[in-house]
């Protein structure tokens, strides 16, 4: 087993490690970016893929667990190595000047941080629901029964300009540190080529205007009035 | 011209260094960079003063041994140029030229410009050649190289160990480097044979030598003045990872 300690240890080994984790974050965020457009098809489709997801416990601990555990090893794996790069000049130049690489390209680990408070911020907010407990309570009923009405949260929560715009802004930064990492996972995990090259440098970029017009679209478009609430909802 | 040189001086290894201003009031256009230096150099000797010591050997761009980050780029970040190949007709009257050395933990610096590079030689050490037992020599075209297997290895084999890549690399990392020489080698039947292995070899002497990780920013491949490019270090990873998980 010490060729899995060497790999892991080794500074290639862990920028794999970060790349597999972060493509299970790229598909978990885009996953989640389709789902929640379902916001614009109405409370019922909403509510109704809302209940789907919560349908069975053990899958969904299944998934959260993985996700979580990527998420950590990310998160690790980043903080270690941007220690460890840093060690690496002692002395910094007096004047340095960039001939490639770019603002986004230079501060990974700040945009990654954005996203760790932002994402901590997410899910007390609409997982957890401690900033605004009144959330708990919203449910919709469907003949004899109810369901969490996950639909009018959203739409009450995105109402709130100063939320509306914490998301739009941290989607921004997603975006920035997205469009630098898709492109750079192939080059880590050896993926890239001179022929496709060309091709793997603009997935990055395009694949984070995606995610982050679909995602800024949804607090935008409830900000602005264009999604309404269901009547009798508060 | 008249220019200001602002240059990093530093005793000795362990020294604190600092950014002394330098005063050349007629540069010609035609100089080069490392015959301005030496023209600075004479003026300082005959002032009683200790000179700059900077790095050089062939002066025509082969050797790899010139080795100065002018005005915060490394080999001053002219396309395909060394040190020794910059000429004084880029730079305008009244300019502020800073000059520092390569500035990695893995190359300490000795004195002023010149830094202890031999963290390169252990890398190759450790597994940058093709083992091969003494006997006869073999015939040059017995085995047949496909022309663009041949150039790929061509192009890697252009890197001449300067150093610019860790350099101008914000994790002062080695993979430029260290994925040339692997490069030269791999794609040749004669350095088949030891390809991962070597991959597995070379990295963990990267490693030891401190030197940091890839964040594939490229501003290695844009320092290179041979212009090696990134997509070896794709290769070396791919070899790195094949290496460890797919060999016993
Ligand atoms: C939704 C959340 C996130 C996603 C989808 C994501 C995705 C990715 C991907 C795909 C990579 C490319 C790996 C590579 O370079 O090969 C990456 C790199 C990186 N991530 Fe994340 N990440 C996320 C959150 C974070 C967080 C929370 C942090 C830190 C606190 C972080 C810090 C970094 C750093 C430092 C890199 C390395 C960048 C580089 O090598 O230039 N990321 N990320
Ligand atoms: S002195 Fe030999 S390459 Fe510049």
């Amino acid at each position: 087993m010490r060729w899995l300690t060497n790999l892991a240890t080794s500074s290639i080994g862990a920028k794999v490690l970060m790349a597999l984790t972060g493509v299970v974050l790229v598909a978990f965020v885009v996953g989640h970016m389709i789902g929640n457009l379902q916001v614009f098809a109405g409370r019922e489709v909403l509510n109704h893929y809302a209940e789907l997801l919560q349908s069975n416990r053990g899958v969904l601990w299944a998934i959260r667990l993985f996700l979580l555990g990527s998420f950590a090893t990310h998160v690790f794996m980043s903080s270690r190595l941007t220690l460890q790069n840093q060690a690496a000049r002692p002395v910094p130049y007096v004047n340095q000047v960039p001939i490639k690489s770019t603002f986004t390209s230079r501060n990974m680990w700040v945009t990654g941080f954005v996203v760790l408070a932002f994402l901590t911020f997410h899910l007390l907010h609409f997982t957890v629901r401690v900033t605004h407990p009144e959330y708990q309570q919203l449910v919709e009923h469907v003949g004899p029964e109810t369901r969490p009405d996950v639909y009018t949260m959203v739409v009450m929560g995105f109402r709130e300009p100063v939320v509306a715009i914490t998301y739009v802004v941290a989607m921004l930064l997603l975006g920035l540190h997205l469009s630098h990492a898709i492109s750079s996972a192939f080059q880590t995990m050896g993926l890239n080529t001179s022929k496709y090259r060309p091709i793997t440098e603009k997935v990055g970029p395009v694949t984070a205007v995606i995610v982050v017009i679909g995602n800024v679209t949804m607090p935008l478009a409830i900000l602005a009035g264009k999604v309404p609430l269901p009547p009798g909802a508060f | 011209m008249k220019l200001t040189l602002r240059i990093w001086r530093q005793h000795h290894r362990t020294a604190k260094g600092e950014m002394v201003d330098y005063h050349l009031d007629d540069v010609s256009e035609h100089m080069s960079f490392l015959e301005m230096l030496d023209v600075l150099n004479e003026k300082l000797l005959a002032e009683g003063k200790d000179a700059i010591a900077f790095d050089h050997d062939c002066r025509e761009g082969i050797c790899g041994a010139c080795s100065l980050v002018i005005n915060g780029k490394p080999h001053g970040g002219f396309p395909n140029t060394t040190t020794c190949q910059v000429h004084m007709r880029h730079f305008n009257d009244g300019d502020v030229v800073t000059v520092e050395p390569w500035r990695a933990n893995a190359f300490p610096v000795l004195k002023d410009l010149v830094v202890d590079r031999t963290a390169f030689d252990r890398v190759m050490h450790s597994g940058g050649f093709v083992s091969v037992n003494t006997g006869g020599t073999p015939d040059a075209n017995a085995i047949p190289i496909a022309k663009n297997e041949a150039d790929i290895a061509m192009d890697a084999a252009a890197c001449i160990g300067c150093g610019a890549c860790v350099a101008a690399c914000k994790n002062a990392s080695a993979m430029l480097f260290v994925s040339a020489k692997i490069g030269q080698f791999r794609h040749l039947p004669q350095g088949k044979v030891e390809q991962l292995d070597r991959a597995k070899r070379l990295v963990a002497q990267m490693d030891a030598e401190g030197f940091g990780a890839c964040t594939n920013t490229y501003d290695c491949e844009g320092a290179c003045p041979k212009s090696i490019s990134a997509t070896f270090i794709a290769e070396m990873n791919r070899d790195f990872l094949k290496g460890n998980l797919c060999e016993p």
